[in-house]
C-alpha cells in the first residue's frame, strides 16, 4: 500500500504540464479561436526555460522566460489568423512545425548539458511524512497549475472581462457591433495561451527530467488539444481530466514495473483506458443535451466585420 | 555540382574505371565523396550523436581523402528514398544508412546507381553494391551486468527497453546472465515503454521501477533521462546508452557502452579507395574497438573494476561468450547446452527470457 504515494506524487507531475497547457487553450477557445500549435508553442517554451535554468540557476526565471518565449511564439500565430484572417487550422499545425524546428535549432548547442530539477516548494522537513508528501511535495508550478484551474473558471464565470471574452467567442459580430474589440480580446487570450503552453513546456526540463532533448513533450500538447473538448470547455473538468490522463499514464507504468496488487490489471488495459475513457466521456456528453452545447460558437471561424 | 547529361557520363567513365585504377583513382583526383543518412539528430546524444561521431572519425583519420556528408532526421519511408537518390546524384560514392528501417529504400537505390555502394546498420537485405555492419552492443552489457552483480544491494535490476526487438532482447539477457554468474539471486524486471525518445517517460519508468525496489537500472533507449533520475533518487546506479553519459549522472553512472563506427567507416572507405570493397556483414564489437566500455564511475571499486575489465578482455581476446551455454529460459527450460555458443543467427532472431528475467507485463 506504501506504493500508493510515490504513483500519487508521480502522477501529479506528469499531469501538471498538460494541465497548465490545456488552460490556456481553454481560454483561447473560449474567445472563438482555435489554436492547434500547443505542442510547438510547449517546446519552444521548454527550450527557452531550460535556457534560462542553465544561465541563471534561477527556476523562477526561467519558467518566465518559458511564457515569454511560448507568448512569443503565439504572437505569429495572432498575427496571422486574427490580423490576416488566415485559416486557423493550417497557421496551428504549421506552428506547430515551426516550434518542434526552432527549438530543436535553438536547442543544439544544449544537448549533453544537465541542468538543476526545480526543488519542492515546501520545506523538506514538511513533506517528511508520506502522507504529507502528497500535500507538500511538488514545485511551485504544480500548486499554480490549482490555482490557475481556480483563476481561470473565476475569470470566465464571475468577472466581466470574462464575460466579455466569452461573448466574443459565442458571436464575435454582435460583440462587435456593441463596441468590444474582437481582435483586441483575441489576441490577449492567444497570448495567455501561448504563455500557459510555455510555462508547461518549461515543466519538462525543470520538473521531469533536467535535460534538453528534441521533441521531449512527446505528443503531450496534443493531449492538452484534445483535453479541452473532453472537458467540454469548463476548467474543473479540465483537471479531473488531466489527472485521468495523468493517472493511467503512470499507473500504466507502475504496473509494468511492480507486482502485488499492481499487476492484477494488466498493463495492456492501462494503455488502452484513455481512450475507454474519451469514448464513456462523449457518450456522456452526448445523452446530456447541455454540455454538447458548450463549445463556443465561433470557434475557429475568422472575424470578419462587414462594415 | 549542377546535374546535367555530362557529369552523369563523366561519373559513369569515372566508375567504370575504377577497378583498374584502384587507389590511385582517388589519391590524384576528386577526394572520395561518403554520405551518411541518420533517422534522427545528431544532438540526441546516444545513437545519431554516435554515428556522426564515426564520421568525425573518418574525416581526421583520412583527411584530404574523403569528404563528407550527412543528413539527419530522416524518417523510415519515401523521404529515406529521396535523399538517398539525392546523395547518390550529388555524386557520393559511399553511403551509410544508419538505421534499420532504411533497408528497403537502400535496395531500390542502389539497383538505379550500380556504381555507388551503400553499407547498412542492423539491417539483413545484401546486394553486389549493399553491404551490412552491426555492432555487439550486447557485449558492453555483459560487462555493465558483471558490475551490477556486485554492487546491486536488494538483488532487484530493472531494464527499460524501447521495443523488444532482438537487439533489445539481447541485451537484456547479457545482462541478466552476467549479473548472475556473480550473484545467482539477482532479478532483472524489463519494462518496454514503446518509444525510442520520450525522456518524461523513461523517466517516469525509472521512477516507478525504483519505487518497486530496484537499485540498478539499465536502459536501452535513446536519452540519459533513467540515468539522471538514478542520481536524483541516490540509487546505486545506471550505465550510459551509445554514449558517455556521465554529465549527467556524475555520481551515478557506473560505466558506459560507447558505440564507436569510427573504424568501421575508416575501413570501409579505405577498402574503397584501394579498389577492395566488397559488399560485407559484419558484426564486430569491443575486440574491433566498435563497442567500448566508458570511464568507470566513482562506486565501482577496484574489485569490481578487475572483475569487469576480466570480462571486457576475455571478450577481446575470445576466451569469454556470454551466450555460452548451459542457459536455461525464464521458464526453467535449457536453451543453450553446456559448452555451446549460440551461433549469430540464432541471437539475431533472440526472442525469449534467460532465468532471472521477469516476463514483461
Amino acid at each position: 500500500m506504501e506504493i500508493i504515494i510515490p504513483i500519487i506524487v508521480t502522477l501529479v507531475f506528469a499531469a501538471t504540464p498538460i494541465l497548465l497547457a490545456a488552460l490556456g487553450e481553454l481560454v483561447v477557445e473560449k474567445s472563438g479561436v482555435l489554436n492547434l500549435g500547443v505542442e510547438g508553442m510547449m517546446l519552444v517554451g521548454a527550450i527557452a526555460g531550460f535556457a534560462g535554468q542553465f544561465y541563471t540557476g534561477n527556476p523562477y526565471f526561467a519558467l518566465l522566460c518559458g511564457a515569454m518565449a511560448g507568448a512569443a511564439t503565439a504572437i505569429i500565430f495572432g498575427f496571422l489568423t486574427l490580423s490576416l484572417s488566415a485559416n486557423q487550422t493550417a497557421t496551428g499545425l504549421a506552428l506547430t512545425i515551426f516550434g518542434t524546428g526552432f527549438s530543436a535549432l535553438a536547442g543544439a548547442p544544449f544537448s549533453a548539458r544537465p541542468i538543476q530539477l526545480m526543488g519542492p516548494l515546501f520545506p523538506a522537513e514538511l513533506a517528511s511524512h508520506p502522507a504529507l508528501r502528497v500535500v507538500f511535495g511538488y514545485s511551485a508550478p504544480v500548486y499554480f497549475s490549482f490555482f490557475m484551474v481556480f483563476a481561470v473558471w473565476y475569470f470566465l464565470e464571475k468577472t466581466r472581462p470574462g464575460l466579455i471574452l466569452r461573448a466574443v467567442g459565442e458571436n464575435d459580430l454582435s460583440a462587435h457591433s456593441i463596441g468590444y474589440s474582437v481582435k483586441l480580446v483575441r489576441y490577449l487570450a492567444v497570448l495567455f495561451g501561448g504563455a500557459m503552453a510555455g510555462i508547461a513546456g518549461a515543466c519538462f526540463p525543470l520538473l521531469l527530467t533536467p535535460q534538453w532533448a528534441e521533441r521531449m513533450t512527446a505528443g503531450r500538447g496534443w493531449i492538452a488539444v484534445a483535453l479541452v473538448v473532453f472537458a467540454s470547455w469548463r476548467p474543473f473538468r479540465l483537471l479531473a481530466g488531466a489527472y485521468l490522463f495523468g493517472l493511467v499514464m503512470t499507473m500504466e507504468l507502475y504496473a509494468k514495473a511492480g507486482g502485488g496488487v499492481l499487476s492484477v490489471i494488466p498493463s495492456e488495459l492501462w494503455a488502452a483506458l484513455p481512450y475507454l475513457a474519451t469514448i464513456i466521456v462523449l457518450v456522456l456528453i452526448s445523452i446530456k443535451r447541455d454540455a454538447s452545447t458548450n463549445a463556443p460558437a465561433c470557434l475557429g471561424k475568422p472575424f470578419l466585420p462587414t462594415n | 555540382m549542377t546535374l546535367n547529361r555530362r557529369t552523369i557520363l563523366k561519373a559513369g567513365a569515372a566508375a567504370a574505371a575504377l577497378p583498374l585504377l584502384g587507389s590511385r583513382a582517388f589519391a590524384q583526383g576528386e577526394p572520395l565523396k561518403v554520405g551518411f543518412i541518420y533517422v534522427g539528430t545528431i544532438n540526441d546524444n546516444g545513437y545519431n550523436y554516435a554515428h556522426n561521431q564515426g564520421r568525425i572519425f573518418l574525416e581526421e583519420q583520412l583527411g584530404d581523402l574523403v569528404e563528407t556528408t550527412y543528413v539527419e532526421n530522416v524518417p523510415e519511408g519515401p523521404d529515406c528514398e529521396r535523399v538517398l537518390r539525392e546523395l547518390a546524384q550529388q555524386g557520393n560514392k559511399l553511403i551509410f544508412a544508419t538505421s534499420f528501417g532504411f533497408g528497403d529504400s537502400v535496395m531500390k537505390v542502389a539497383q538505379q546507381f550500380p556504381d555507388v555502394k551503400f553499407e547498412h546498420a542492423t539491417g539483413y537485405q545484401k546486394a553486389d553494391n549493399v553491404g551490412l555492419y552491426n555492432a555487439r552492443f550486447y557485449e558492453g552489457r555483459a560487462v555493465c551486468g558483471t558490475i551490477a552483480g556486485h554492487l546491486s544491494k536488494t538483488g532487484k535490476l530493472a531494464y527499460i527497453g524501447s521495443f523488444p526487438i532482438p537487439e533489445v532482447v539481447m541485451g537484456i539477457n547479457a545482462l541478466a546472465l552476467s549479473a548472475r554468474k556473480v550473484n545467482p539471486a539477482i532479478t532483472v524486471k524489463p519494462v518496454y515503454i514503446s518509444t525510442w525518445n520520450d525522456p518524461a517517460k523513461e523517466a517516469d519508468a525509472a521512477r516507478a521501477l525504483i519505487d518497486q525496489g530496484v537499485d540498478i537500472i539499465a536502459q536501452h533507449t535513446d536519452g540519459p533521462a533513467a540515468l539522471q533520475v538514478a542520481q536524483e533518487r541516490g540509487i546505486i546506479g545506471g550505465f550510459g546508452q551509445g554514449a558517455d553519459m556521465s554529465a549527467f549522472a556524475p555520481e551515478t553512472q557506473l560505466t558506459s557502452i560507447i558505440d564507436h563506427w569510427g573504424p568501421r567507416y575508416v575501413a570501409s572507405a579505405q577498402a574503397l579507395i584501394d579498389g577492395t570493397w566488397t559488399a560485407g556483414d559484419t558484426w564486430e564489437g569491443l575486440k574491433e574497438d566498435v563497442v567500448q566500455i566508458g570511464p568507470y564511475g566513482p562506486k565501482v571499486t577496484e574489485e569490481v573494476k578487475a572483475a569487469a575489465e576480466a570480462v571486457r578482455t576475455g571478450q577481446i581476446d575470445g576466451s569469454f561468450h556470454i551466450f555460452t551455454g548451459p542457459i536455461k529460459d525464464n521458464t526453467g527450460t535449457e536453451r543453450v547446452a553446456a559448452g555451446v555458443t549460440m551461433t549469430d543467427a540464432e541471437l539475431l532472431s533472440m526472442d525469449w527470457y534467460v532465468e532471472g528475467v521477469e516476463q514483461p507485463a
